[in-house]
């Protein structure tokens, strides 16, 4: 099988997945049920994708996918601040740095090995044996989903509250604070140039 | 009963004060009126999510269009000539609409070499996220998308996803114009995040909330006063300070001039635009526009007021509040607040000449994030003061 075959191939199982789960989570638990299926989808299909991948850059841009399936699991299960932090985070600093290092690598040039491959079949394996056995009625069949989406459990307020309570978790707060700090500082002085690191022949800037 | 009244009904009714998540959009409720009754929640939900997206992306294009005429006439009269005259009559307003119809004629090509999925995508997810952010932005203290106490953390979250639609916009190209572009928006978003959260955090120290409708409403009083002039850049000197470290973060985020270097079009041809054309091209346009009102519009509510002005004080106090004509002097207040800054950004795009790639880093990293971390410590003490002595 050519190579384009089997992308084709690949994605249009991953697409075939996607819109039976939609439409199991919409008949099993409507609009919770269709939104959970969205974001597993997004969240394994985004993973399944990145392993799958030739091209570090476009593994990369699979991982947008997971992060913001995962942000939106956080949203459903009534916690709007972790969903948000993690967009913040993940999608708009931990991605857009690793784009940044990955960016000038040349594509298509390792073959794909077989662990990749392997963790690949996995996942849509995987991904298949549940459509499945949904289908034909083994296993799980009713979809137990949370009261409500309207309310979020956790405010954002309480999360303040609780950090800057004494009684609560403020030392934990500082704590990680203060190991970020060094951590911070050390990396600048790990990257720092030192001048007398420089010859004349190495050319300066 | 007649769909006036409904709209009537929805937005007289007395939400105002309410505690966060205590009610649906009005979209929603305006349509779980006539909601008939075979309807089942799944449909109508779908319903009410495609009139909102609709809505956004209707407001979406107007600022788009709206900027364009503006940004037009604006460079136009900075560098002493009109800009637009002829097309629709009256200085040149039909313009972007004609400019409209053009894009969406012109041949949509794709390079040879390029990662077609990607290519395709990239747009897509540029515009996926601006609209996700103006889905945030409340309209007035009564029409809201979503009443949400954490507006601005969602707006600048889902705002900072359209950097990744930049990036893919680059790569995905196979040019190298595009990829040096690309290269420099990443790290561009990357050095500028920061002291554009960091700033924030004085005016929300100030004002004490994400939300944006909170925030507004606690700008109301001056000394105890409800004047609607108690705006965070009076209450506190130090978020002056902040609001300038903002403001240039913002416009190193929305890519504009003097930080247009993911652009640059003397330098990089049109940077990881070079390969676009046609209505895909003009999707970064909408984003661009739509991302300097975002600012513009955080920047309004968290320094300046919000919805608040003595007009809307004396409104409160003439017992109009909760009223349709109330609603929409706020919603007026706050577009009139934002364009103000849209001018501003624009001035300075036509003012300033652009900066290099090391200057930026060297701006970010070196003066502006120390400067916002000593902000928000100077803040901090004021505010403590203040509540020692005021309490």
């Amino acid at each position: 099988m050519s190579e384009l075959n089997r992308q084709r191939l690949f994605y249009t199982v991953l697409a075939f997945l996607a819109f039976g789960s939609a439409g199991k989570g919409l008949l099993e638990a409507g609009v919770e049920g269709l939104m959970f299926s969205i974001f597993a989808s997004l969240t394994l299909g985004g993973a399944a994708v990145c392993i799958w991948e030739r091209s570090v850059v476009r593994s990369a841009f699979a991982l947008m996918a997971t992060f913001l399936g995962v942000a939106g699991f956080f949203l459903i299960l009534g916690s709007d601040f972790l969903a948000m932090a993690q967009v913040l985070i993940y999608v708009g600093g931990v991605l857009a740095l690793l784009l940044f290092g990955v960016m000038l690598t040349k594509p298509d040039l390792n073959e794909r090995s077989l662990p990749r491959i392997g963790a690949a079949t996995a996942l849509i394996g995987g991904g298949i044996a549940f459509l499945v056995s949904q289908m034909v009625g083994v296993g799980v069949k009713t979809w137990a989903m949370a009261e409500t989406l309207e309310e979020p459990t956790t405010k954002a307020h309480d999360i303040g509250i609780a950090f800057l309570d004494p009684k609560q978790y403020v030392v934990a707060f500082e704590l990680a604070a203060f190991l970020l700090t060094v951590a911070l500082v050390a990396a600048v002085y790990i990257a720092r140039r030192r001048t007398e690191d420089f010859t004349p022949e190495e050319g300066q800037v | 009963m007649s769909f006036l009244a409904l709209v009537q009904d929805t937005i007289t009714k007395d939400n105002v004060m309410g505690t966060p998540h205590d009610g649906g959009n009005f979209v929603t409720e305006l349509l779980a009126k006539i909601r008939p009754e075979w309807l089942p929640e799944w449909m109508f939900i779908l319903t009410a999510v495609g009139i909102a997206v609709g809505f956004i992306v209707a407001m979406v294009s107007v600022i788009a269009m709206w900027s364009v005429w503006m940004e037009r006439k604006v460079s136009g009269h900075i560098q002493c000539r009109y800009g637009p005259m002829y097309a629709g009559g009256w200085h040149g307003w039909a313009q972007t609409l004609a400019d409209g119809v053009k894009l969406l004629l012109k041949e949509d090509m794709i390079p040879k070499g390029a990662d077609r999925a990607l290519f395709w995508l990239a747009p897509a997810i540029v515009l996926a996220g601006i609209f996700g952010a103006l889905a945030a932005m409340p309209l007035s203290y009564d029409w809201y998308f979503a009443r949400m106490d954490l507006g601005v953390f969602t707006i600048l979250a889902l705002g900072s996803t359209t950097t990744i639609g930049v990036v893919m916009a680059g790569w995905a190209s196979n040019s190298k114009w595009s990829l040096y572009g690309a290269m420099r928006e990443a790290a561009q978003v990357v050095a500028y995040e920061i002291p554009l959260g960091v700033s924030l955090l004085c005016p929300l120290m100030t004002l004490g909330t994400f939300s944006l409708l909170d925030a507004s409403r606690e700008q109301a009083t001056l000394f105890g006063w409800d004047c609607g002039m108690g705006w965070a850049v009076f209450t506190n000197p130090f978020n002056m300070a902040a609001f300038v470290i903002f403001w240039i973060a913002a416009l190193a985020e929305t890519k504009r001039a003097p930080f247009d270097l993911p652009e640059a079009e003397s330098e990089l041809v049109a940077g990881f635009l070079t390969e676009y054309s046609g209505i895909r091209w003009s999707f970064f346009f909408m984003e661009e526009y739509a991302a300097m009102f975002l600012m513009s519009v955080v920047g309004a509510v968290f320094f300046f007021g919000g919805f608040e002005t003595p007009l809307t004080a004396l409104m409160r106090a003439a017992d109009l509040e909760g009223g349709v004509l109330y609603n929409l002097v706020c919603f007026g207040t706050l577009v009139l607040k934002a364009f103000a800054g849209v001018f501003l950004m624009m001035w300075l795009r036509w003012t300033l000449p652009r900066v290099r790639i090391d200057q930026v880093m060297t701006m970010g990293y070196k003066y502006l994030t120390p400067l916002a971390l000593l902000c928000v410590l100077l803040t901090a003490v004021w505010e403590y003061v203040r509540y020692l002595v005021v309490g």
